[in-house]
């Protein structure tokens, strides 16, 4: 119980830290961002939203800074995100709602798929340590672990998607279709998810494997798995069940924390496919200078992040006695 | 499920035969190959000049060609020399990964010898930050700062990319710092009075060469694909010629959708391979500093 209370009370400390963060980095930044933006927009927008914008981005100058970050603490905690610019005048927690599923669903689904795989993989490969499935693995995931992202989203693009054609290339459904629960649909919207899923897969199995990998060496070569030899029980239920469940530890606190990367992790894969998702909606943020939204976003990523990495916590130490019983770290 | 060996019996014995087996000689190739790889990248970078075809802002080139004799990988849309802009795209490319890696290192070693060695309340608020600056999202941060910025510099983008990624660094050097203040010599050094400056650069960074070199070459891996992915978006600098900025002005000019495979393909190739180096070196570290990964046994 005392872990988990200073768990609490770092996240909560981080999450202050992220808004605060959120706050004064477009004023820190060189040349107020706000600035331009307000001759930009100042004549289209209604009073209340210029009046979210001045507080969000400091351009009431001569209210004293804390006054000013006051008001943006109490916006937020109204659940207010502010006004979009570039799709005025729809709100950026509306957009972002629209946005969010989508990711959910693409990034999500693809983490789970490439968890699973490569925790097999990982394992197999430790088992047969050294042996030429498991060079071949380490040498491949050095590869894909190195490639960007972004270019093996455009490889597959190039050739499943176009020369091939076998694969729909953008989009998150055919554009002639409203959106509903009929089974075609959901078919379309699965055929145009296959490809970016895949690419998502292919570029992350690699560090679930590695890392199931040598946490399974590691753990092989701890005291209880020699005792275990010792007494005669077969090479399988060692790794099933003695060196596997270890192992897997360290891997479930990582795959709880990388649920909170997907909300922003497959921006690039996003941006490629042009899926609707909260990638994509930061980079037209980013390119149109909307600057509450890219503010919104960024909240709502870390805020995802934060709560991944207090679900992780709670997961091992739920998983592993030893946390809760240490305390201190 | 067993592993393939005749004398099965105990596991043991058939994990360490595969150890001795590839004892000594994985980790080292795997070394070397990477630094080979980065070697030829540097020589690139320094030789561009002489093996340059072609000046590579030169745009009085047929445009949009194909591969021929006379461009290896073609032309750009705007009749530049794609093998030329490859070739001098080497040295912003691992300008910018070296830089990167470099002053994460920095951060990374100061923070964490700093934390490990003064322990009590500075650590508690060192480890505080760290942990902090860990769990935001960077590849966000660096996308949302670098919009902020407009026209950021190589060197900026360093120093976004190594504000949030020098936390992991600090809290594996800070655990080795706890870790090699327990021993002998450490305390000896302690107790015969010398002050903490020098116990940390003459007692326990040297003792801890390999853990900061792989964090360093693990940075510059992160920082090659993270430059190149921002780049690709149009943030930084895109118009001086890197192997991202070619990849923005493919994307840009539908070289996908035209089917100039030549344009596209070669540039995240380069990166691909310098990240692989970086990772490889990375590898090869880690696996002649850990014992278990080692293959050599207990």
């Amino acid at each position: 119980m005392r872990y988990l209370m200073r768990r609490i009370i770092f996240y909560v400390v981080a999450f202050v830290a992220t808004i605060t963060i959120n706050f004064f980095l477009p004023r820190a930044m060189p040349g107020n961002p706000a600035e331009a933006l307000m001759s930009k927009f100042g004549g289209r927008l209604n009073p209340l939203a210029l009046k979210s914008i001045e507080i969000a981005f400091g351009l009431h100058e001569h209210e004293p800074i804390w006054n000013q970050y006051l008001q943006y603490l109490g916006q937020l905690l109204h659940g207010n995100l502010g006004t979009s610019l570039a799709y005025y005048p729809a709100s950026v927690s509306g957009l972002i709602g629209t946005a969010l599923p989508w990711t959910l669903f693409l990034v999500g689904l693809s983490t789970i798929i490439s968890f699973v795989i490569g925790i097999i993989i990982g394992s197999i490969s430790a088992w047969r340590f050294g042996g030429a499935f498991d060079t071949f693995m380490s040498t491949f995931f050095t590869f894909t672990y190195a490639f960007p992202y972004f270019w093996i989203a455009l490889a597959c693009l190039y050739l499943i998607g176009y020369l091939w054609g076998v694969f729909p290339i953008s989009g998150a459904y055919s554009m002639d279709l409203v959106p509903n629960l009929s089974v075609s649909f959901v078919f379309n919207v699965i055929r145009h998810a296959i490809l970016p899923s895949l690419t998502i897969i292919f570029t992350s199995v690699g560090y679930w494997a590695v890392n199931m990998r040598n946490t399974t060496i590691t753990t092989l070569a701890e005291d209880y798995v020699t005792m275990a030899e010792a007494k005669g029980i077969t090479l399988r239920r060692i790794l099933l069940r003695y060196a596997g469940r270890n192992a897997i530890l360290p891997n479930i606190t990582g795959f709880a924390m990388s649920m909170g990367f997907i909300v922003g992790g497959a921006i690039l894969t996003e941006i490629v496919f042009s899926y609707p998702g909260l990638g994509n909606l930061l980079f037209q943020a980013v390119q149109q200078e909307d600057y509450p939204l890219i503010q919104g976003i960024l909240m709502i990523i870390s805020f995802s992040v934060l709560a991944a990495n207090f679900v992780a916590d709670v997961t091992y130490s739920l998983l592993d006695p030893r946390v809760r019983v240490g305390g201190n770290q | 499920m067993s592993v393939a060996s005749p004398s099965s019996t105990p596991a043991q014995g058939a994990f360490q035969k595969f150890r001795e087996r590839n004892s000594r000689i994985l980790p080292n190739i795997k070394a070397r190959i990477g630094v080979g790889l980065l070697l030829v990248f540097v020589l690139l970078a320094v030789l561009a000049p002489v093996i340059s075809p072609y000046s590579p802002t030169y745009t009085g080139f047929s445009l949009g060609a194909s591969p021929s004799p006379a461009h290896l990988l073609g032309t750009t849309r705007s009749g530049q020399d794609i093998l030329s802009q490859l070739i001098w795209g080497t040295r912003p490319s691992l300008d910018v990964s070296l830089t990167t890696g470099f002053i994460t290192m920095l951060l990374a070693v100061a923070i964490g010898i700093l934390a490990g060695l003064l322990e009590g309340i500075i650590d508690e608020i060192l480890m505080l930050f760290t942990n902090i600056v860990l769990v935001l999202p960077s590849i966000v941060l660096v996308i949302v700062i670098s919009s902020y910025i407009s026209a950021a510099s190589d060197v900026t983008i360093s120093f976004i990319i190594a504000l949030t990624s020098w936390p992991w660094g600090a809290r594996v050097i800070r655990a080795q710092t706890l870790h090699l203040k327990s021993k002998d010599f450490v305390k000896a050094a302690i107790a015969s009075g010398e002050n903490h400056f020098r116990i940390a650069f003459f007692e326990i960074l040297p003792n801890m060469f390999s853990l900061v070199a792989a964090n360093f070459f693990f940075t510059c891996l992160y920082a090659v694909v993270t430059v190149a992915s921002l780049q690709f978006l149009g943030l930084g600098n895109i118009n001086a010629i890197s192997w991202g900025s070619i990849l923005y002005w493919a994307n840009n000019s539908n070289a996908l959708m035209i089917g100039a495979w030549w344009w596209f393909l070669p540039p995240g190739l380069a990166i691909g391979l310098l990240g692989a180096a970086f990772a490889l070196i990375n590898f090869g570290i880690d696996e002649l500093t850990n014992p278990r990964l080692r293959r050599e046994g207990r």
